[in-house]
């Protein structure tokens, strides 16, 4: 069985995001990037099921300008097999909706059956990708998870998916799609002799062009703000019933 | 443009978030209906009432008791024919069954819109909100989650017809298994107009108590900062922040929480905040309204004595 791990390079999630005041867009000039977080726990859960003996392959896949590909190689030192690059040959503004299509196109030609990937990517926070891909193949879908048990006949896996209410536990017939959450695994460091490794995996890359797949956008990003977090004026206090006037004096209790 | 909302049930009872979204609705659309997936057609009683809608929609069948998202995104884009506009709240549910929908017909949906400028143009936030983008959708059809947080909660008072969609259920590839619900007689915490919240300076699940006798203490809802989570002091569904809820209560009183940027993303819009830490230079303490920097079992000890 071949697992499709789809990974993000997105904005190293401990940096601040900044704003370029002139065109009111994120400004990621010479910023700090890093595989998305969430990518990093999909890529440990499909090594997990490799070194079992359950997966055949691990293919991880990332589309974007040439910098992409130091995130695959990330993958690949981490243990991934091999890697596809979608090749931009601008920075595009592609959309979730977008990002399927193309996932959608890979995963058929190359006939994969589970595809595990990070529930979102921390700069733009849309939770969409999995979803949507989902929708496009047709296959079985598994948000938010928490757990992962693939069937000794590899023909199913059992989530736990981290819900609003509690903790729900599904089927799913494969083909499926699982979209992990942070407390699914702790992801593996790539070590330095496996980093060495790396620059010989194979890596193929693809023109985005050469797929014919429409990415005009359909979302226009017009302007952006920081709002972050205000500081405020904090008052300090030293005793529970000065706390409590205080919060009965605001009229908060 | 008529606009179609998509109602998440608690039981029989309509979710908050539902109502931020006939809100939201409101302010795109004077034709608002509302389209409700359920295994009991009773519980069309509680959005019949709702406020602002005009029809209900409805689609009744045993395999929708726990919202299989391959048959609830195959129904509801078969239901949004004639609709400009599907809204829901920002929770798992919608979060699920959205963007499936979005595929299925060829829209790319908007996450958490937290201010609407126009039929066609929203705000919504990037980075964990520490930065809000205008954005502008150039769909025919439009498919959007709202905060709950940052739009009214519709009321009750509407009579609205119930229509029962005679809808052919689809076949499914899932199953549902099982669901291991939090049981708590606390208030919700996305709703909650108090919330005393605890992280990892708490130390174990049994200490972790003391929050729990806190938020009683004050009619609160109890959260967590994923450090706390992770720890296994409570479960994942307290979670305050950029990947659990996002809250903004009139009082969130933090207890050992030094106020990861994930974390603060979740309940920075609150109204009063109050930390209680022993660390002065947490990012925490710099949001806070009032700091009460000392041990916190002593603080929670004090406070959990005090005569009201």
């Amino acid at each position: 069985m071949k697992i499709i791990i789809p990974i993000k390079r997105v904005l190293d999630p401990y940096t601040q995001a900044r704003v370029n005041k002139q065109t009111e867009q994120v400004d990621l000039t010479n910023a700090k990037m890093a595989m998305n977080p969430f990518c990093e726990i999909a890529v440990e859960e499909a090594l997990t099921l490799k070194e079992s003996g359950a997966a055949t392959e691990t293919i991880a896949v990332s589309i974007g300008t040439d910098k992409t590909v130091d995130t695959l190689r990330t993958a690949l030192a981490m243990g991934v097999d091999r890697a596809i690059f979608i090749k931009t040959e601008s920075e595009l503004d592609l959309q979730p909706l977008h990002v399927g299509k193309i996932l959608a196109n890979i995963i058929k030609r190359e006939e994969a059956e589970l595809i595990i990937m990070g529930k979102q990517a921390v700069d733009n926070d849309n939770n969409q990708t999995g979803q949507i891909l989902s929708g496009l193949l047709d296959y079985s879908l598994g948000t938010f998870i928490s757990q992962f048990d693939l069937s000794s006949d590899a023909s199913s896996v059992e989530v736990s998916r981290e819900i609003d209410s509690g903790i729900e536990t599904r089927k799913l017939n494969l083909p499926a799609i699982v979209t992990v959450d942070l407390r699914l695994n702790e992801p593996r460091y790539a070590s330095l002799p496996n980093i060495m490794k790396a620059r010989s995996k194979p890596l193929e890359t693809i023109e985005l062009d050469s797929l014919g797949i429409d990415t005009s956008p359909r979302i226009k990003v017009i302007s952006v703000v920081e709002s972050g977090t205000k500081d405020r004026a904090s008052k300090q206090i030293s005793s529970a019933e000065e706390l409590f006037s205080e919060l009965n004096q605001m009229g908060v209790l | 443009m008529s606009a179609l909302i998509l109602i998440e049930l608690n039981g029989s009872e309509v979710n908050a978030c539902s109502r931020a979204a006939i809100t939201a609705a409101s302010q795109l659309s004077d034709s608002i209906d509302a389209l409700v997936l359920t295994n009991d057609a009773s519980n069309s009683a509680s959005v019949s009432k709702l406020a602002g809608i005009n029809s209900v929609k409805m689609i009744v069948d045993d395999a929708l008791e726990n919202a299989n998202v391959e048959v609830a995104s195959k129904l509801i884009a078969d239901a949004m024919s004639g609709y400009k506009y599907l809204v829901s709240g920002s929770s798992t549910y919608s979060k699920n069954i959205l963007p499936r929908v979005g595929a299925l017909l060829d829209v790319q949906p908007i996450s958490d819109v937290c201010e609407i400028k126009s039929n066609n143009t929203f705000v919504r936030p990037l980075y964990a909100g520490n930065i809000m983008a205008t954005v502008e959708s150039s769909d025919d059809t439009i498919i959007m989650t709202v905060r709950a947080t940052a739009f009214e909660h519709s009321g009750d008072g509407g009579s609205a017809e119930v229509e029962v969609l005679s809808s052919t259920i689809p076949e499914s590839n899932s199953t549902f298994i099982s669901l291991q619900e939090s049981q708590s007689e606390r208030p919700e915490l996305t709703t909650a107009a108090r919330i005393v919240s605890g992280g990892r300076g708490l130390g174990s699940k049994e200490n972790f108590a003391l929050i729990e006798q806190l938020a009683d203490k004050l009619d609160a809802a109890v959260g967590a900062s994923r450090a706390a989570v992770d720890a296994g002091f409570i479960s994942n569904d307290y979670q305050v922040g950029q990947t659990g809820k996002v809250v903004a209560p009139q009082l969130y009183l933090a207890v050992g929480i030094s106020g990861a940027i994930q974390h603060l993303a979740g309940m920075k819009d609150s109204q009063v905040i109050v930390v209680i830490n022993n660390d002065p230079d947490a990012p925490m303490s710099r949001m806070a309204d009032l700091v009460w920097q000392t041990d916190l079992f002593g603080a929670l000890k004090e406070l959990n004595e005090y005569q009201v």
